[in-house]
């Protein structure tokens, strides 16, 4: 019989572990808490995980294209504090209008600051946008010093309470993300985009324009952060210039997972997203399990870095195999 | 033309040299007064270590190449800086006990980092993110937030008080620290073997050099290094709390950048990180002195990395 290399079937199929791992979680997560796919409680899962699906997409974008974006977490919290100061609770629908367009312009300007210092002046990613991400923290936390500050009712309850033909309105969210990325794909910039993540040098000599392509991708990242800033700020209804810090390094656990590798020219957004829906799981299964409080940091970690091992023990395994 | 070429390690000094001399001329600044200058010199030099220790792991990690990062320094500082503490528990004889089992501690986090990255050929940053997790769960899980003990008061007087005419202890292990760090990488095989691997892991390979069991080793010293960093924080501190560690992880790959080693590996030196370790800590501690809340002092520090990271941290541009 012919002997399968697990890790070079996981790699051409990356999406098959990632949807086995969605399985394994959605089934436990069901065991657990039965009311699992009742409407109210699928809205409010998916209401939550909202936020990391927009930062893996836009992770994965960045991903794709050879970068690393460690500022996210700061964006979102520069857009939660702008949001949060700016609109308060009673804001006439004109003005929330006005300032979710500044935030997304806001989230775009953070991104095109990345990409003009990684892309033209030809920094390191890593060490670049871990730079930004004090810069943009700084900022967010001039605009609003201490947690604070409203969103208009209206607004957030429609996007805690909206099901749209009985379907949770992340769902919509996410099917625009993922028809977005479909087009993407087919287009000029879609190739490019993978050509410039796997041999930059090889894409520059056949006249692709390497740097204008990484400098949107650190763009559709910023967006895409403003994004999950806004969702964060419906969904809290209040101001915190710090709630963006714990959600920059889940990102890129979330598009790991999802099967997109580090090293750039591979992968999609479909699977990052998935990604995030998986991370959002393990934590809903540790609390519903009753996990002692002062473990669930521990079994939360482990049970990430296993999923992350698996394909390599699975090989492993079968190479010691005579 | 000859251009006029100075190296990282070497600007980043002069940097912080100037830095220091401006810093006089602030309003609650030195001044004209030599001893009190002296003295904030001296005190820099002495936060800069425990920095500078934490980062020499980093950069054998980054050195050794392939994206080689260690995101777990800061929870490893953590941990074996509360297992410092809780060992001593204020005597001095416990002292030896504890920091060997900070080193092992450290050297087994730094070793499962490693079989995770060589073995299972997970990406060191994800590896290292996973790692940093357990870690923080198992300092939760070990210590359900209250931690007793106490440093020991020979710790204190070694580390925290000065120690040789007036040069406090902490600054003669760092130099003596650097001493072996440059040994270790520029006449042993095992240096010599890192800048292999770092520079190209197949020609590494082929030339004969055991790629994996280096990687291995390389995250295992780091680690230990790591846990010799909690060593001392937690010595230099006095006390313990749970992100004693935290503020360590990102200066720590900060100052080996600023420090001229190349993020990719192969190329770079300690020297360079001692000098960004220097840099970074000064700019920190000049905005504390300034008064500047905390607000500003973030938009500064990114603003300063980012500066000095654009001046001589570019990478090859495609047309050359």
């Amino acid at each position: 019989m012919k002997k399968i290399n697990w890790q070079s079937f996981a790699f051409q199929r990356p999406y098959l572990f990632t949807l086995f791992l969605l399985f394994l979680a959605v089934v436990v997560n069901f065991i657990f808490q039965p009311n699992l796919f009742d409407r109210s409680t699928l809205n409010s899962n998916m209401r939550v995980f909202l936020p990391s699906i927009f930062l893996a997409a836009g992770q994965a974008v960045v991903l794709i294209g050879g970068g690393i974006d460690i500022s996210v977490g700061s964006i979102v919290s520069i857009v939660n504090a702008l949001l949060a100061t700016q609109l308060g609770t009673e804001a006439s629908p004109e003005k929330t209008a006005l300032w979710l367009g500044i935030a997304l312009v806001m989230g775009m300007l953070c991104g095109a600051v990345n990409g003009f210092f990684t892309a033209y002046l030809r920094l390191q990613p890593i060490i670049t946008t871990y730079a930004t991400s004090f810069l943009f923290a700084g900022i967010a936390l001039y605009i609003l010093p201490s947690p604070g500050g409203g969103i208009p009712g209206a607004i957030s309850s429609f996007y805690r309470e909206a099901t749209p033909l009985g379907l949770p309105l992340a769902f919509y969210i996410i099917f625009l993300i993922l028809l977005g990325w479909i087009f993407i794909r087919k287009t000029r910039y879609g190739r490019y985009l993978f050509a410039v993540g796997g041999q930059p040098d090889a894409a520059y000599e056949t006249a692709v324009p390497v740097n204008s392509i990484q400098f949107s991708t650190y763009v559709i990242s910023g967006l895409m952060a403003a994004l999950a800033g806004i969702a964060i700020s419906l969904l809290t209804s209040s101001g915190n210039a710090e709630i963006g810090d714990q959600l920059t390094l889940a990102s890129v656990s979330a598009v790991v997972i999802g099967g997109t590798a580090l090293r750039g020219g591979i992968g999609g957004v479909a699977g990052p997203v998935i990604g995030a829906i998986i991370l959002g799981l393990i934590k809903n299964i540790i609390s519903f399990a009753n996990v002692d409080l002062w473990w669930q940091t521990f079994v939360n970690a482990a049970i990430i870095v296993l999923a992350l091992a698996a394909p390599g023990i699975i090989n492993l395994v079968r190479r010691k195999r005579p | 033309m000859k251009k006029i070429a100075i190296s990282p390690p070497v600007a980043a000094v002069l940097l912080a040299i100037i830095l220091f001399l401006l810093s006089g001329l602030l309003p609650n600044g030195y001044g004209s007064n030599t001893s009190i200058a002296l003295a904030q010199a001296t005190n820099i030099l002495r936060l800069s270590v425990f920095l500078g220790i934490v980062a020499a792991g980093q950069t054998l990690v980054i050195l050794s190449g392939s994206e080689g990062i260690d995101l777990s320094v800061g929870s490893t500082v953590t941990l074996t800086a509360i297992l410092v503490y809780v060992i001593c528990n204020g005597q001095d004889s416990m002292v030896l006990p504890a920091l060997v089992v900070a080193l092992l501690v450290g050297a087994i986090i730094g070793f499962v980092n490693g079989a995770g990255i060589t073995y299972l050929r997970i990406s060191p940053l994800v590896m290292t993110l996973g790692m940093a997790g357990v870690v923080t769960g198992l300092i939760l899980v070990a210590q359900h937030g209250n931690v007793s003990g106490a440093v020991a008061p020979v710790m204190t007087q070694v580390i925290a008080r000065p120690l040789v005419l007036g040069i406090p202890g902490a600054i003669i292990i760092w130099i003596v620290f650097a001493l072996l760090i440059w040994l270790f990488l520029e006449r042993t095989a095992f240096g010599k073997h890192l800048f292999a691997i770092g520079v190209n892991r197949t020609t590494a390979r082929l030339s004969g050099i055991n790629v994996n069991a280096m990687v291995l080793a390389t995250y295992a010293i780091a680690g230990m290094l790591s846990g010799l960093g909690g060593f001392l924080v937690v010595g230099n501190a006095g006390v313990v709390f749970i992100n004693i560690g935290n503020p360590f992880l990102f200066p720590s790959i900060a100052a080996v950048a600023v420090g001229g080693t190349l993020l990719t590996g192969g190329k770079g030196s300690y020297w360079g990180t001692m000098a960004g370790s220097l840099v970074l800590t000064l700019i920190t501690s000049l905005l504390t002195t300034m008064q500047m809340p905390d607000s500003v002092r973030r938009m500064v520090l990114g603003a300063t990395l980012l500066i000095l990271i654009s001046i001589y941290g570019r990478q090859k541009g495609f047309r050359q």
